[in-house]
């Protein structure tokens, strides 16, 4: 078994108020020196069954199709091995 | 016979009634579509109405954009058939990428609810042939998700075809104070496709339809007169 992680965030050119609005909080919480942050979100797919090229293809597919809004967002995906208890 | 214009209820739709209403005003038939329903009744137009459908959950109409009813009106509205969508329904329509570009958080990070001057700058699509270029209307403007975002090309593009409808009067002489008020790049209100039968917008025209409620005005009436004209005469 294992967990496909698909990261998703909005395009480096566009403007991300979220992420302003966390990166201006920070000095006040004391800390110093981050300049910028951007704020994206995190799909953890669990998936029945090997994760092999056919089903990482079509978790691509989902992801672009869906999970992401291309015109605006990009995505990332990687394999995640989960830890199974016993082993 | 008077055309028909089919409204879509989603779950979460909030105007749908609204939107019938005004339909029922201009003198066309409302019909109700249902989003698991893939049949369109044989309706001559489309209106996606505002609301929060499936909750606006992964993106404001990222899910309503799969349900069975848009898979005809995608279709249907490729082949020429005239589909307006209004807030929520605007961003379904660039989720299904009938329009380009996208619609994200407005940039103040808060719900506005307002009246809102616009510029009409494209009074030829199948929905505004009932306003002048140029002209000014008064519209209710309510939304979360507001800002509307595409890249420069995209920009420059709808701007050289004339693809861009409606603005948010921001600056100049008739500045109504307020300013751009959602971030969407370019004060773009509300644009058109290729065609021109596809027209999405954020403000709300259903909502100023009679004087009684709302703005006082019926600024939002041509929208429903304008399709009606186009197609009986069509």
């Amino acid at each position: 078994m294992a967990r496909v992680v698909v990261d998703v965030m909005l395009k480096p050119e566009i403007l991300d108020p979220q992420g302003q609005a966390v990166q201006r909080a920070l000095p006040r919480l004391g800390f110093e020196g981050i300049s910028d942050v951007r704020q994206g979100k995190r799909f953890e797919l669990e998936v029945d069954g090997p994760v092999d090229d056919t089903a990482l293809a079509r978790i691509h597919e989902l992801a672009e199709s869906f999970l992401a809004n291309t015109v605006i967002e990009d995505f990332t995906v990687k394999v995640e091995e989960v830890a199974e208890a016993g082993k | 016979m008077t055309a028909r214009i089919g409204v879509v209820t989603f779950p979460g739709s909030l105007d749908d009634r609204d939107t019938q209403r005004a339909i029922k005003l201009a003198g066309a038939e409302p019909v109700a579509l249902w989003h698991k329903d893939k049949d369109l009744k044989q309706v001559d137009a489309v209106v996606l109405p505002g609301g929060f459908s499936y909750g606006d959950y992964l993106r404001a109409g990222a899910i309503s954009r799969f349900s069975p009813v848009m898979a005809t009106v995608i279709e249907q509205a490729k082949s020429g058939m005239p589909v307006l969508g209004i807030c929520n329904g605007f961003q379904i329509l660039t989720e299904a990428h009938l329009l380009p570009g996208g619609m994200l958080g407005n940039d103040h990070l808060h719900f506005i609810c307002r009246d809102q001057k616009l510029k009409v700058e494209n009074a030829d699509t199948a929905w505004t042939v009932d306003y002048e270029s140029g002209q000014e209307i008064h519209i209710p403007l309510k939304n979360m998700d507001g800002r509307y975002v595409a890249d420069e090309r995209t920009l420059d593009m709808l701007e050289a075809e004339g693809r861009v409808v409606f603005r948010y009067v921001v600056g100049g002489e008739f500045a109504d104070g307020f300013g751009n008020p959602n971030g969407s790049l370019r004060d773009i209100a509300g644009i058109t496709n290729e065609a021109g039968n596809v027209v999405g917008l954020m403000p709300h025209p259903e909502h100023a339809v009679e004087p009684l409620v709302g703005s006082g005005r019926t600024d939002g009436l041509p929208f429903f007169t304008s399709i009606l004209k186009k197609l009986v005469n069509a």
